[in-house]
């Protein structure tokens, strides 16, 4: 059976047609996971037992037939809460977490029939670009295992790229779900900031965190993200905006469009050979008939740096309920009350995951605040006025979603400072709530090269078109790692 | 030397809501440990809170009580800080944009009449509590994210006496708007003061000392009294205040040094990225204002000139919502004011120190308390069996059917009377005599007679026209 490259709807119609079950699709998963993870370790925890009830329980009542996700098998990044099903978001702190309850979009996943895998690897507390703070293991990039996936959604990405899952959930707060995508040659979508619901996300930058689907294709993105859009009561911050189908308007007709490139995402800090991707991208969709202008972004260099002190402030308030009294680890052989508040956080926690507690608290110190987070604040308003002025005359921008393609292992783990300006063009962008999406674009060296393209507030369906087209136009989407394996 | 007193309080008052403020869990006092929570009360991973509306409409009605100013944006902020009653560690509450400020209360002491500012009131969520028993700590999360409002005064109250009677006025006013239920006792109205001292005519604040969750008025007034005289003797004997935490030590009526404070705490303040900013429209503020109940001050106003009490009774009458209400409701069924104004004051109050209930947990209601008034008014009963009626309405009985039913009704009925007073006479020439000769003691006795031949229900007033006249007839 090799339908591990199949995109949904065919896999759904084979489903449909009883050409394959849900149970043979997930034992056959399984089977494939094994093989496969054991080169690229994208899984944390395997949900194996309850999938295939899931899927025994589905083929007796019958796969939808309207619903192109029924009996598909999803992987979901550890940082989503899954009920009964142990939940680390890749920290020590929560090793033997297991949740009393789903996230919303878990329970959107269920509810709509989709085949929960396991939970996939990610940088603690989606803290890192390379998952190589993951505290249980790295994850390898399956276009060469020697380079990172990038992160944090390094696990889900690796997983949908080496063909494991069709589709898994990340989480993006400042590029996570759009750097691995681009890393990995898959697509990635980061919702409009209130699109999606954060219930159930364990919250690393409150005002910056969105879920959001990572796929192959771009069709996929939309049906994907179709099931987990919309208001929720649990979350106060979610839209009540009607959603719209993604998977409309999906005809490859994009004449007319108008399309910005901002001259700061094609600077000298920008990889030559990254650069040479995004220019004939460029090319492509001038040849389908949209029109590229460059524009300016001037604020978007103070980006990285607001977002640290926004990002990590938000995250040492976040974080502090990890306190060892409730539940997730705790020291032993403690003396007092403040000896179980340090000792459990010193131990339970990673030095990426430290060292941003310790910048944010820093940030939000009195005689500190100002000239910190309020003024993070006020460049965050200057970045959102960048965004707002150049949509007066576009329908979208394009550049490229990260300055590289995926580093070697190690390369960068012991320079944080490099390692933050791998988001430098994919910041500004959660700065500003904006939805946002990565695409395969091209290859440099091998590697993939993915396109990001970022929208209006909401307009997450000029993305989907727009990416559509460049797709059908090209066959980037359609080359797959060789990983030596079944397929 | 003479010093001048600077106090401050701040006030926590728990709203009475169904719901806790940013989660579904239920609000209710003395419920088992933990019954009252969920995953957002517990600080879970994932969990989000969301913001019960009726609590930005309670704070709408105090900050009205208060005469506060009501932002138009208000957005709640988080103050970090570790303890195992706050799971989250941090509080949801309002620092930078408070809902309300620049209010006041106007206070009485000792005939004079003072107004005191109201600096600011902001919403927040409680915290859960810590108990220790036999080496083990225990926490239980019930009263975490019950809605509070703090109300933070003004530095203008400049005694002892005038904090009680703010505390008193505030109380008043908000256990009017219905809010809260404003019990000390159940901690859902807790105080923390400040006072410093400073030489009369000084233009400068001295160094003040804070007494945190005080729980009775009493005990404010206490502890500022000592703290007052203890600070002027540092003072006189050449020494200086330090800012400090004291606590207050019932037994002895003394403050006690808890902890010097050493600058300021580090709260981390930051916007509430989870929950968003409350926009409250004038027609919002309109809206709830009108379901806001009438206020003690114009209920007072309103008992003097419309119903003719005195100013006296109209402030007893004012100094809970329930009693004020029940008296409205008496009235409203057609009872005498002054007279429903005496029972409340006089027997019905008897009965609760008597039996320490408050007024809502008897079995009386306005109904049947009119009901009685009413028969004593127009003279179907006689004020001694009215107190066997008012045994029976505090029972919870309807008075007018059980007069009747107990042939209770006084006999006013000249037809009725007439035979029953000559008969009286006949059998008593000695005491016609006596009333002759100007012995008027023989109409106590006569009455009396009358009085027993109708077990008590002859109405006296006509009885005594009657048995005159047929006296100087004979």
């Amino acid at each position: 059976m090799d339908f591990f490259n199949q995109d949904l709807t065919s896999l759904h119609a084979d489903l449909v047609n009883k050409k394959l079950s849900a149970e043979e699709l997930t034992k056959a998963t399984f089977e494939n996971l094994k093989q496969t993870d054991a080169k690229i370790d994208s899984f944390l925890n395997l949900n194996e037992d309850a999938a295939l009830a899931t899927a025994k329980a589905l083929d007796a009542k019958g796969i939808n037939a309207d619903n192109v996700l029924a009996g598909i098998p999803v992987g979901v990044k550890d940082n989503i809460v899954t009920k009964d099903l142990t939940t680390t978001a890749a920290s020590k702190m929560l090793e033997n977490f297991v949740p009393v309850y789903n996230a919303t979009v878990v329970d959107k996943m269920t509810q709509n029939d989709m085949i929960i895998v396991g939970k996939t690897n990610m940088d603690e507390f989606a803290m890192g670009g390379s998952t190589e703070n993951s505290a249980f293991k790295v994850t390898k990039n399956p276009w060469d295992v020697s380079r990172v996936p990038g992160g944090s959604s390094g696990g889900s990405a690796a997983a949908v790229a080496a063909g494991i899952v069709p589709v898994a959930y990340g989480s993006d707060t400042g590029g996570s779900i759009r750097q691995p995508s681009s890393f990995n040659g898959i697509v990635g979508m980061k919702p409009t900031y209130g699109r999606v619901s954060r219930w159930g996300l364990i919250a690393f930058g409150s005002s910056l965190d969105q879920i959001g689907p990572m796929t192959r294709t771009v069709k996929d993105n939309a049906a994907a993200l179709n099931l987990i859009a919309g208001n929720d009561v649990h979350d106060g911050t979610s839209s009540e905006r009607e959603v719209p189908d993604f998977t409309a308007g999906l005809d490859g007709d994009i004449k007319g469009m108008k399309i910005a490139l901002p001259k700061e995402y094609m600077d000298e800090g920008i990889d030559p050979k990254v650069r040479e991707v995004i220019k004939a991208a460029v090319k492509q969709f001038e040849a389908l008939g949209a029109t590229v202008e460059e524009v300016s972004l001037p604020h978007s260099r103070y980006g990285v740096s607001a977002y640290y002190i926004i990002a990590s402030s938000e995250a040492s308030s976040n974080l502090q309920r990890f306190d060892g009294i409730r539940y997730g680890f705790r020291a032993q052989d403690v003396k007092n009350l403040e000896d179980v508040y340090v000792r459990s956080r010193s131990e339970g926690f990673g030095d990426e995951v430290k060292r941003r507690i310790m910048l944010g608290t820093f940030s939000l110190s009195a005689g500190y605040y100002d000239a910190y987070f309020h003024k993070a604040g006020q460049v965050r308003t200057l970045i959102i006025n960048d965004f707002n002025k150049v949509f007066e005359d576009y329908d979208l921008i394009i550049g490229p979603t990260a300055p590289t393609p995926a580093f070697k292992i190690g390369d960068e783990i012991s320079d944080p400072i490099t390692m933050y300006m791998n988001d430098v063009l994919t910041i500004p962008v959660n700065l500003a709530g904006l939805p946002g999406m990565s695409i395969p674009a091209g290859f440099a060296d091998g590697m993939p090269v993915g396109l990001q393209l970022i929208g209006k507030s909401f307009d997450e369906s000029t993305l989907y078109k727009a990416g559509y087209a460049f797709e059908q136009a090209t066959d980037f989407h359609q080359a797959t790692p060789d990983l030596g394996g079944q397929h | 030397m003479n010093f001048e007193t600077t106090i401050g309080l701040e006030v926590h008052v728990e709203l009475k809501t169904n719901s806790k403020i940013f989660s579904p869990s239920p609000v209710q006092f003395g419920a088992e440990s933990n019954a009252n929570t969920n995953v957002i009360d517990w600080g879970y991973p994932g969990v989000l809170p969301t913001a019960n509306k009726g609590v930005v409409e309670a704070g709408i009605k105090a900050a009205t009580a208060l005469h506060a100013e009501i932002e138009h944006e208000t957005y709640f902020d988080r103050k970090n800080y570790f303890y195992p009653d706050n799971p989250k560690a941090y509080q949801i509450t309002q620092h930078e944009k408070p809902i309300a400020h620049d209010g006041w209360i106007e206070i009485e002491v000792d005939g004079q009449k003072k107004k005191v500012g109201i600096e600011e009131m902001h919403i927040e969520e409680d915290a859960g509590k810590n108990t220790h028993e036999n080496d083990y700590s225990y926490v239980d999360l019930n009263r975490q994210g019950t809605p509070l409002i703090e109300i933070v005064s003004k530095p203008e109250i400049n005694s002892p006496a005038e904090a009680y009677a703010y505390c008193e006025a505030l109380r008043q006013r908000i256990q009017f708007t219905g809010v809260s239920d404003v019990k000390m006792e159940e901690g859902s109205m807790r105080v923390d003061v400040n006072i410093s001292i400073r030489p009369a005519g000084s233009d400068k604040y001295g160094v003040k000392t804070e007494m945190k969750n005080l729980n009775s008025f009493n005990y404010v007034k206490r502890s500022l009294e000592f703290e007052e005289q203890r600070q002027q003797r540092v003072l006189m004997s050449g020494g200086q205040v330090q800012q400090e935490t004291r606590r207050f030590d019932e037994a002895s009526g003394q403050t006690i040094l808890m902890r010097v404070k050493e600058g300021s705490d580090d709260y981390r303040y930051f916007p509430e990225p989870d929950v968003p900013a409350v926009s409250i429209s004038d027609d919002w503020i309109k809206d709830v204002q009108k379901t806001i109940p009438e206020m003690p001050g114009s209920r007072r106003d309103r008992y003097v000139n419309e119903f003719g009490l005195t100013a006296y009774d109209a402030g007893v009458l004012t100094q809970t919502k329930e009693m004020s209400d029940f008296f409205d409701a008496t009235v409203k069924e057609g009872a005498d004011p002054k007279l429903t104004s005496n029972y409340l004051q006089g027997d019905v109050n008897a009965f609760l120190n008597e039996n320490k209930v408050d007024l809502q947990d008897t079995k009386l209601t306005p109904a049947n308390l009119a009901g009685m008034i009413k028969m004593i008014s127009d003279e179907t009963i006689s004020s001694k069996i009215a107190k066997k009626v008012f045994k029976a309405i505090m029972q919870g009985t309807e008075p007018v059917k059980w007069v009747n039913d107990k042939g209770l009704i006084q006999l006013s009925d000249p037809a009725k009377l007439q035979p029953i007073i000559d008969n009286v006479l006949e059998n008593n020439q000695q005491s016609i005599d006596d009333f002759k000769n100007g012995k008027d003691r023989a109409v106590g006795y006569l009455v009396g007679q009358i009085m027993k031949k109708t077990h008590g229900q002859a109405n006296p007033k006509v009885v005594n026209k009657l048995l005159m006249t047929s006296l100087k007839a004979r």
